[in-house]
């Protein structure tokens, strides 16, 4: 079944929110006015030159973009080609998370919202949210799985210190999952007051579209840097971890249409693809709806979405964004995976070499940069989504 | 004719549909829970198909949906459970669910079973009104289902004409913008279904969300055709006991018989 035209520019989905076969908004009507109202402004908004203007000053002044584009000498000589980091991690609060929400909360305050609700998983996206709408003096509240609250305890004392309310959601797993599910709801129960900032490429459209553009400063940035540093703006190969694929849809948006690039999206394999503990998606997933698109779903035989694994609570999650879907089935991107083994191994690793203690989840991108065959004259771009000072508690574990 | 219609040309007002969790309280008691809402007054069954990610519901119904699931349940099983029930129920049954675990099923092979085995109606609260345009409606036509959107206060006049056009059987009114199993204010109801009344619409209206007793009930139905009821009745099949009394109590309850 292929209903839809694909556009043949990757970056744009079509009118009703597909890529390929992917996206779509599956949406209750309890939500249809508020998705309706978004689908028809966001793009006159984030377009608007008042708007960019808040934008660029508050990513420039308050998150402290641009990030560096680092060349890894020590990492570039083991692995034997050129390889140059994406520092997202030295973002304020320490991850990509931030661009997409100071983006939505502007976004926010267009719309005459009061109150911001999102979900989080490892907390990153619950810490950003928090920071801006403290920044906004908007009200805050962050939906978090029961799980979650107690392995990510820094994340969740930060939320509340920058004054946010954090709700534990005790439905299903109490994980990721679930905490959309609980924020999904509570924005269906108070839909006119209250925006509901999605913190990845997923949820219905225009979510995944909004946030990958929101995300998408990060490959313009690297094009400009990497032109300064190569001559050519254009590298080889760009790597990034993915979970939903916020730091991935941001890291390829502006290489999606540059055919000489090779786009390797690392998925959690968790205790090994196979092992019944993984959240692979795209290898052990098939066409589904979750949380309000079409995508790649890790789901039983008869639809029931299962509980993924893996050791980074930010990629422990059965769905993919739509794009990213789209990247899979259309083999524009290539997808490989890392157990939880190989991503500890990497992070002590990146750690010891390069004298950056990456995130968990950005640890997988690593993992796989010895498996890939590279050449002496390939430059690699892997985005070094968020540091680990909020996985130190695992980190010490294995010290 | 089909069944839903002769249902509202027999009883205009105060029409009865209940929801009720297939598998729930245990796998095989789904005949039972509807026997017994036939025989205590519900006009309408609304049969609840589990998934593990029930946007539109709130908690008591997920919670029902997960036990149902750890119960067993799932489509196939269902089918099977409710293939003769045309022996004994009479009154419309509608199939409630989320789009994947059908689109998993065959959507084409889930309506046509659906229709086999004597189902009325569909209501799929995540099936979007573009794809139900594009491509399901067709197949649900084909069947001869009825398909029932949802309208809500905060869907545009000309968007509930066309929900109100696409829809057959009844149309539903979410009562307010809210998972179910909420309370809600009842004078903002009252004004939103006169509201509808007054559109004249080609279908009747069903009111869902926040009824849960006589007084909701009674309120729900003074500018609609009837209500839906789902949370309460769950919560009282969760306190356990027999099904027949429980179901008897509740509607009687309810009804005010």
């Amino acid at each position: 079944m292929n209903l839809f035209n694909v556009d043949e520019n990757y970056q744009n989905p079509t009118i009703e929110g597909y890529y390929g076969d992917f996206g779509g908004a599956y949406i209750p009507e309890m939500l249809y006015s508020n998705v309706e109202t978004l689908k028809k402004q966001y793009l006159q908004i984030m377009y608007d030159p008042i708007f960019q203007a808040e934008f660029q000053y508050l990513l420039k002044d308050y998150v402290g973009r641009p990030t560096p584009l680092f060349l890894a000498e020590r990492l570039s000589k083991e692995i034997g080609a050129t390889i140059y980091l994406k520092r997202e991690d030295l973002c304020h609060t320490g991850a990509h998370k931030i661009n997409n929400t100071v983006g939505q909360i502007i976004l926010a305050q267009r719309l005459g919202k009061k109150k911001i609700i999102a979900e989080t998983g490892a907390g990153q996206h619950g810490v950003a949210t928090a920071t801006v709408c403290a920044l906004k003096g908007m009200e805050c509240v962050i939906y978090m799985g029961e799980k979650d609250i107690e392995r990510q305890a820094p994340n969740v004392a930060r939320m509340k210190m920058l004054g946010a309310t954090v709700i534990p959601a005790k439905s299903g797993s109490k994980t990721l999952k679930d905490a959309t599910n609980e924020a999904i709801r509570a924005w269906i129960n108070e839909p006119n007051e209250t925006h509901y900032i999605i913190g990845s490429v997923v949820g219905p459209h225009p979510y995944p579209d909004m946030v990958a553009r929101f995300q998408s400063v990060i490959s313009e940035e690297i094009r400009k840097q990497l032109k300064d540093k190569t001559g050519s703006e254009l590298p080889t190969h760009v790597l990034a971890c993915v979970g939903g694929g916020s730091n991935a849809a941001g890291a390829f948006y502006h290489f999606l249409n540059e055919p000489t690039v090779q786009i390797v999206a690392v998925e959690a394999a968790g205790h090994g693809v196979h092992s019944g503990l993984s959240a692979a998606t795209t290898q052990l997933g098939t066409p589904g709806i979750l949380h309000g698109s079409k995508s790649i779903v890790m789901q039983t035989s008869d639809g029931q979405v299962v509980e993924p694994h893996s050791i980074s609570a930010g990629l422990d999650y059965p769905g993919i964004g739509p794009l990213h879907a789209f990247l899979y089935e259309s083999k524009r991107g290539i997808f490989l995976s890392a157990t939880d083994e190989e991503a500890l191994a990497s992070a002590f690793h990146l750690s010891k070499i390069e004298g950056i203690i990456p995130a968990l989840e950005t640890a997988h991108a690593f993992s796989v940069l010895p498996k890939m065959n590279l050449k002496a004259s390939d430059v690699v771009v892997v985005c070094l989504s968020g540091r680990g000072d909020k996985d130190l508690a695992t980190y010490m574990e294995y010290l | 004719m089909s069944k839903l219609e002769l249902v509202f040309k027999e009883k205009s007002k105060r029409i009865l549909n209940v929801y009720c969790t297939a598998g729930y309280p245990s796998l095989d008691s789904t005949m039972k829970v509807m026997t017994s809402l036939q025989k205590n007054g519900a006009d309408i069954i609304e049969l609840g198909m589990p998934y593990s990610d029930p946007l539109a519901d709130g908690e008591v119904i997920q919670v029902s949906s997960i036990k149902a699931l750890a119960n067993g349940m799932n489509i196939a099983v269902l089918f099977e459970q409710i293939q003769d029930m045309r022996k004994s129920i009479t009154i419309p049954v509608i199939l409630m669910g989320y789009m994947n675990p059908i689109l998993q099923y065959g959507f084409e092979n889930f309506c046509k079973k659906a229709k086999e085995v004597g189902v009325d109606g569909l209501i799929l609260p995540d099936l979007p009104l573009f794809e139900f345009e594009q491509f399901y409606g067709k197949i649900i036509t084909e069947n001869n289902l009825d398909f029932i959107f949802l309208v809500t206060p905060e869907t545009p006049d000309q968007r509930v004409k066309k929900l109100d056009s696409l829809s057959n059987g009844f149309l539903y009114a979410v009562s307010s913008s809210a998972t179910t199993g909420k309370d809600k204010d009842f004078n903002v109801v009252a004004q939103y279904l006169q509201k509808l009344q007054a559109m004249q619409l080609k279908n009747p209206i069903l009111v869902g969300f926040g009824i849960k007793d006589k007084a909701t009930f009674d309120a729900a139905t003074v500018h609609s055709q009837g209500a839906i009821i789902g949370s309460a009745y769950i919560q009282q099949l969760t306190k356990g006991g027999d099904i027949e009394t429980t179901t008897s109590q509740f509607l009687n309850s309810v009804l005010g018989a």
